[in-house]
């Protein structure tokens, strides 16, 4: 019954934000103010994330296909497909989860305790389009170019890995990595960052606009909001993978 | 005018309060009393319809607030300021910007216009040169004071104040009665305070009402609450320590 009607809440917390897309005025300054957020100040993590992540990817791969007659161009192959389907996606999400998200739970938390958000309502002002609308689409907007931050640097970081560790030349690994490009495989991964992004700011903004309880009720508010913003994030990862694959 | 009408309301199982029902005529100031959680702050987020009660209404100008649509709300709403119990200024905002907010969303007005209006509210409320701090550098006086200034910006007709001396020392105290004094005197504002400071009610407030056992206990004059010999009003008055005989 509890979750029933949290489900409800946030459908009607995400209807009344689609209702007022048209307040432009309302929420632009604070739609480029999310954007520098969630985009330009993620970049930083968003690369290291990648960048050890082709790594890894570069040298486990490389560990467990010590065959002889497996030509070592494959590394690179798989490494690239892994990262444009699978990881670069999911794991800059969950990295985000928690830089984007419990930012988002903890200031419209502290809003709605402080009575900030009651102070914008008793004002005439929608709080969902101030607040809460401009947050989900710097969301949409900025996770597909994280994504393809995380691929690109997670190409190199396989490449370069590849190269030190004596695992396989830059040359050879780019030529797997061409081999094995799909169009579709940069497609899908993009379709799920637009789909991790939104679930992220959603939740984590449904999670903070509805704190409640002071400084521990934010603090609950911003641990749910991450926790649940990851487990939905590799729900979704499921849900997409087995409807498009 | 403002007609509260038969209001209960309810958190789960529990009764905040039920059938509450009292008239706030334009111009007049009002004080909600009562002891702390008896539901006072609650009562006057129904006024402009931040909460929604179980039954009964709020009329004003004729229209149950719990029946406008959510534009005709916003517009009803802009109606009100709202002093908060924390004041509730904007963290990511300064003094200026804070008090500068409604105008530019709700005004014609341009940017030096917006600048004239925002300086003459900060003096208004004795802040003058004070625009480019943050909430945090301010105290708990100033912050009640930009949030004052920021309240009354757009000029409403309704102001609430939610506790609007508590946690300050008594001269400050003194300081923020006096502007609702001021503010109602001047602007000609129907103003509703929530407060449990008697000191304040005898100074601001043309009437009373006392909330009591899940109820509205008691309403009146100030007149008639410095005669009043209901026991319970006396001995919530007394507790303030303030001889309202003497």
């Amino acid at each position: 019954m509890e979750a029933l009607e949290k489900l409800g809440k946030y459908s009607l917390l995400l209807y009344r934000s689609l209702r007022s897309l048209y307040e432009v005025n309302t929420y632009k300054k604070n739609l480029v103010s999310e954007l520098l957020k969630i985009g330009y100040e993620s970049v930083p993590i968003v690369l290291l994330t990648g960048v050890f992540t082709g790594a890894v990817m570069t040298i486990q791969t490389a560990y467990q296909l010590d065959i002889a007659f497996i030509p070592i161009s494959v590394i690179g192959a798989i490494t690239s497909e892994s990262l444009l389907i699978e990881l670069a996606a999911v794991i800059t999400s969950l990295v985000l989860a928690g830089k984007v998200g419990a930012r988002i739970a903890t200031e419209l938390g502290t809003m709605r305790v402080s009575e900030q958000i009651d102070a914008l309502e008793s004002m005439g002002f929608n709080s969902v389009s101030y607040l809460v609308l401009p947050r989900v689409l710097a969301g949409l907007i900025m996770f597909p170019l994280l994504y393809i931050f995380a691929s690109v640097s997670g190409i190199i970081g396989g490449v370069v890995a590849g190269y030190l560790s004596g695992a396989l030349p830059p040359a050879e690994f780019m030529s797997g990595a061409r081999e094995f490009f799909f169009p579709w495989d940069v497609t899908f991964g993009i379709l799920k960052a637009f789909v991790f992004g939104y679930v992220i700011t959603s939740v984590s903004c449904f999670k903070g606009y509805y704190a409640t309880g002071g400084a521990e009720g934010v603090g609950q508010s911003t641990t749910q909001a991450t926790v649940l913003s990851c487990i939905y994030v590799l729900l979704a990862d499921f849900v997409l993978a087995a409807v498009f694959l | 005018m403002i007609e509260i009408r038969n209001l209960t309301k309810s958190f789960g199982s529990n009764l905040v309060w039920e059938d509450v029902a009292f008239d706030i005529e334009d111009g007049e100031t009002v004080a909600i009393i009562g002891r702390s959680g008896c539901g006072k702050s609650v009562l006057v987020k129904h006024l402009n319809a931040l909460m929604y009660p179980d039954s009964g209404e709020v009329v004003i100008d004729g229209k149950n607030v719990f029946d406008l649509e959510y534009v005709e709300l916003r517009k009803m709403r802009q109606r009100f300021g709202v002093l908060f119990q924390g004041s509730a200024l904007f963290d990511s905002l300064n003094t200026f910007e804070n008090i500068a907010f409604p105008l530019r969303y709700f005004s014609e007005l341009d940017e030096a216009q917006i600048k004239q209006k925002v300086e003459e509210a900060l003096e208004m409320v004795n802040l003058a040169g004070t625009g480019d701090r943050s909430p945090a550098e301010l105290s708990g006086g100033m912050r009640r004071r930009v949030a004052l200034a920021r309240a009354t910006i757009l000029q409403p007709d309704f102001l609430i104040y939610d506790e609007p001396t508590s946690g300050l020392d008594p001269q400050t105290s003194d300081e923020i009665n006096q502007l609702i004094i001021s503010m109602a005197e001047n602007l000609n504002i129907t103003s509703i305070v929530v407060t449990h400071d008697i000191h304040s009610v005898l100074k601001i407030a043309d009437r009373v009402a006392y909330l009591e056992e899940q109820k509205l206990y008691w309403h009146g004059t100030v007149e008639e609450l410095r005669k009043s010999d209901n026991k319970k009003l006396i001995d919530f008055i007394t507790a303030s320590e303030y001889q309202i005989r003497s």
